[in-house]
């Protein structure tokens, strides 16, 4: 799939840079990919590769010193760089919403979980009080919250973990948005709740054909849950493709990597297969490609030089050595 | 063979290596207090949890959180006392020992906690995070311990230049080495790790698992591996236990756990595992609702309301653990009536 003007989310070359002029530390480095309706779009990396501070940019959450930088920012006709703070703050909430990691302090311990749920139609639909009173209650009813009538009075401390995730994306879906980011959306959750909040997203996604973001740490989670899969590495994009080609034959030596670490791609052995090392920081970023110093192939070239993205579009992979079919470098 | 420790039977098949912790019957309840004028209610953090430990092996207890998984953390270490049961570490009940004794003895009994950035003091430099232990406990003199605690960094795959560090200045995965370090000073028998890669990332969640790996297999370790991840649980454990408010569901080898899941929990758990293979994928079982408050935990089985399986009789009555033909031991009706379609052998 590759993007087109009816694509609901372009997003070319965006970059977020925090620190100073002279010395900035790229946290999004020449980040390109784009959200279709109806689709899931899954985007996978360790801890500081870029994928929060991503959907923050997009939902214009960057304050300074973070500057952020793009060729384009359209979501749907409207580029998102020109909008001024007011016409900014139409569109997040209403058509692109998010859903934060921690429910629990996503919510405010202050007021009621109706309360919450209305001040998002009140903002962005207004109606009277009992109107969106219905609303909240009905939302709470679509994100399957037994008994919602007396819910709605509940304060967040009353929720369970589950119960206020649930919370969070009747919020998050108040106003029918077009497109739902959902950022580790069920990582502070147990598995079996985990499985019930994934389904209810995937459910919500496919009857209100919205285009979800799903970001997560959580390879096998995307593996199951996304269409098509942007994999991010310090910053950087470094493959994309549709989920099933991505977790049958990854191209990247990364991906692969992430994979082989998995304790599922490792039975019957007694070691995990780990990748040395750890994602560089802000000070320690090496020269080339980004992942020379823990890739198992690497080449002087690959220390030297910084790989380009290519590849068809939609399948596209940063390396020079891009694996095969089987796995192996074709160096 | 999987190993049933309560039955006469399998003490018999495991006599070649006695277990060197064991519990039996151990049960947690914590009085709690419901307002004003209102009868304390109690909490039934643990109720009735028998298992075995053996040098060199792994026993992994998982389930949902509020299961009683770290509750038992804390009375294997001893950082609570049960309120009945007993604890035997080396054939001997930790419980009614005198202090002197159950002093020594609890130092071969070391935990590694979940998070490494909460639980290393930012205070203090790693060399005195990790003699710390041995300052307490131990006889050592200072040249000695320094000479212990490089030995341990080496082990764990630091540097002696670490020794002078603050902990803020290493990564998580880093950390997480340095509290098994840490919890390795006291040369332990048994290390209870509470979650300890679920705060990691996945590429040095591996890194940290086969150290712990290797450790074990070089200190001939017993690790009692708390987790709710279960594909790391099936690499790293030779024991599953399956935990539901409080009691143990299904107990067995690791094996006949992931290849024949019995309780539906068991099941159900396994089933909403993300898996990357399709083919390692099961059938989704769709658990409604969330784990029942302990301090009214439904009647019968506790797992009823959210069982598909469950009748009459689930409600009523509580199933006992039982062993179910040489494999693992399950707490459900609905095995003993056969009446669950996904067994059929």
């Amino acid at each position: 799939m590759t993007e087109t003007d009816k694509s609901l989310l372009v997003v070319n070359n965006l970059s977020v840079a925090f620190g100073t002029k002279d010395n900035p530390f790229k946290a999004v480095d020449r980040v390109s990919f784009h959200v279709e309706q109806g689709e899931v779009l899954g985007i996978v990396g360790e801890s500081g590769s870029g994928k929060s501070v991503s959907s923050l940019a997009l939902m214009g959450l960057i304050d300074f010193p973070g500057r952020v930088t793009a060729d384009e920012l359209r979501f749907k006709t409207t580029d998102l760089q020109t909008l001024n703070e007011k016409a900014r703050r139409k569109i997040t909430g209403d058509e692109i919403s998010m859903i934060f990691q921690d429910p629990m302090t996503s919510l405010n311990p202050s007021y009621t979980v109706g309360n919450q749920i209305m001040e998002a139609i009140e903002v962005h639909q207004g109606g009277s009080k009992k109107e969106r009173q219905a609303k909240a209650i009905d939302l709470l009813r679509q994100v399957g919250i037994p008994a919602p009538e007396s819910r709605i009075n509940n304060y967040p401390h009353q929720l369970s973990g589950g119960m206020s995730q649930r919370v969070m994306i009747a919020m998050a879906i108040a106003c029918d948005p077009k497109l739902l980011i959902a950022d580790e959306p069920t990582t502070a959750l147990d598995v079996t709740i985990q499985a019930q909040i994934i389904e209810l997203l995937l459910k919500l996604q496919r009857e209100k054909q919205m285009g979800l973001m799903l970001i997560t740490h959580d390879l096998a989670l995307v593996a199951e849950a996304a269409d098509r899969v942007v994999v991010m590495y310090a910053g950087q994009i470094v493959e994309t493709g549709p989920a099933s080609d991505i977790f049958k034959a990854p191209k990247h030596p990364y991906t692969q990597a992430l994979m082989n670490s998995l304790p599922e791609s490792s039975e019957g052995k007694d070691r995990l297969n780990a990748l040395p090392g750890v994602v560089p920081g802000a000070n320690d970023r090496p020269q080339g490609c980004l992942l020379n110093p823990r890739c198992p192939y690497v080449t002087d070239r690959c220390r030297a030089e910084e790989p380009e993205q290519y590849g068809p579009r939609g399948r596209q992979v940063k390396c020079f050595y891009p694996l095969d079919e089987a796995g192996r470098p074709t160096v | 063979m999987s190993e049933q420790p309560m039955t006469q039977q399998s003490s018999e098949t495991t006599a070649a290596k006695p277990p060197i912790m064991s519990g039996v019957g151990l049960k947690q309840h914590y009085p709690v207090k419901q307002g004003f004028m209102k009868p304390p209610g109690l909490v039934k953090a643990l109720d009735g949890v028998n298992f075995t430990v053996e040098a060199g092996k792994t026993l992994a207890v998982v389930g949902e959180s509020g299961c009683g998984k770290s509750t038992l953390a804390r009375l294997l270490t001893m950082i609570e006392l049960p309120t009945d049961g007993e604890l035997n570490f080396e054939g001997k009940n930790l419980l009614t020992l005198d202090r002197e004794t159950r002093k020594e003895l609890r130092q071969r009994i070391q935990i590694i906690f979940q998070n490494p950035y909460g639980s290393l003091n930012p205070r203090k430099k790693v060399g005195s995070i990790l003699e710390e232990p041995l300052v307490i406990n131990g006889k050592l003199t200072k040249a000695e311990r320094k000479e212990r605690a490089l030995n341990l960094l080496q082990k764990v795959g630091l540097k002696p230049e670490h020794y002078d560090r603050y902990p803020h200045m290493f990564s998580g995965g880093q950390r997480q080495r340095i509290a098994i370090a840490r919890g390795l000073m006291m040369n332990p028998k048994v290390v209870v790790a509470d979650e300890p890669v679920s705060a990691l990332d996945v590429s040095v969640q591996a890194q940290v698992l086969n150290l712990m790996m290797d450790l074990q297999q070089e200190l001939d370790l017993a690790y009692v591996f708390i987790s709710h991840d279960l594909s790391v649980v099936e690499h790293i454990a030779d024991k599953v236990m399956v935990m539901y408010l409080g009691k143990v569901v299904e107990y067995g080898a690791t094996e006949d756990i992931f290849t024949h899941p019995q309780h539906p929990y068991t099941r159900a758990l396994l089933s909403s595992t993300p898996r990357i293979d399709p083919e390692h994928r099961i059938d989704k079982i769709r658990l409604t609702g969330e784990l029942p408050s302990p301090l009214n935990p439904p009647s019968g089985c506790a797992f009823h309301g959210r069982c598909e399986f469950a009748n009459e009789r689930c409600k009523v009555e509580t199933p006992v653990l039982k062993d179910q033909s040489g494999e693992s031991s399950v707490a459900c009706f609905g095995i003993d009536e056969n009446r669950l379609p996904y067994i059929n052998r």
